[in-house]
């Protein structure tokens, strides 16, 4: 197995990827959903990164530092959202929501 | 290859096939720090050191930590207690703990060596990324902060609990 480098690194970059939507698809819990969308952006930065390292260019690794900070923003809304929601429904499950029709 | 990046790219399949099939939330986020860190590892290996560093600060260190706070306030109650000793029992601590010492060698073992990045991977001197940041990217620099200002105005707004304005005399007094 002698690879090289960058495609190995893009291939680890999307088995990460992957696996986490077929968490988003099979999972009911939201927070677990939360969790694997997280999964997918750091799957995203990684091959940002390793696209960066494969050029010398500075771009990927400044796209892997928006992608955390868009990250951290999007973690947070995400948890208020979840707040009220379980507030509401007083569960977890995601197709609990969709009795919410407008 | 480099058996760094081999080891520590089993590790993070490992640990996310972890997060996907695991049922209990906490376990779930043990073992996605634990990715994290391996991914962590290998940002290192492909010439970003301080990529890696952010991503402990801020994927490992403060969203993980928000998420568990999150949880931790959901389960308020009488059975906290009894999750509480679910959560924390020492065998369930033995895999991710394992994983971690693993990827404290790996990365003792990374910077002690002190060797030249395997052929093909070119490293990327932070102060070139600063460079980037604050010439080319400067109106993305300032997105992202606006980005961030919403994040913390939406977080704010949705996450307010609707407060009782009325003293509860006068709700009393409504209601009858």
């Amino acid at each position: 197995m002698n690879l090289h480098p960058t495609t190995a690194g893009l291939l680890l970059a999307g088995i990460l990827f992957v696996l986490g939507l077929i968490s988003v698809l099979i999972r009911r819990n939201i927070i677990f959903m939360l969790l694997s969308v997280e999964i997918m952006l750091n799957a995203a930065g990684l091959a940002f990164v390793v696209a960066a390292s494969h050029w010398g260019q500075a771009d990927g690794q400044v796209m892997f530092m928006f992608i955390l900070a868009m990250a951290a923003a999007e973690v947070s809304v995400g948890l208020a959202l979840i707040l009220q929601l379980y507030h509401q429904l007083r569960t977890l499950d995601s197709d609990e929501a969709s009795r919410m029709n407008g | 290859m480099d058996i760094a990046f081999i080891v520590a790219a089993l590790i993070a399949v490992a640990a996310t096939v972890r997060v996907v099939t695991c049922y209990n939330i906490m376990h779930a986020l043990l073992y996605l720090v634990v990715s994290l860190l391996a991914v962590s590892v290998v940002l290192y290996t492909y010439g970003a050191p301080f990529m890696a560093v952010l991503e402990i600060i801020i994927y490992a260190g403060a969203i993980m930590v928000l998420i568990i706070f999150f949880v931790m306030m959901l389960n308020l109650g009488l059975e906290t207690a009894e999750h509480e000793k679910a959560w924390l029992r020492p065998r369930i601590w033995i895999v991710p703990g394992l994983f971690c010492i693993v990827l404290l060698g790996e990365l003792l073992y990374l910077i002690l060596q002190n060797k030249q990045p395997a052929a093909g991977i070119q490293v990327v001197p932070p102060k070139q990324v600063g460079m980037a940041l604050f010439g080319p990217y400067l109106i993305a620099v300032e997105l992202t902060g606006i980005l961030l200002m919403a994040g913390i105005v939406g977080a704010y707004h949705l996450g307010r609990q609707h407060k009782k304005t009325l003293h509860r005399f006068l709700e009393n007094n409504l209601n009858t």
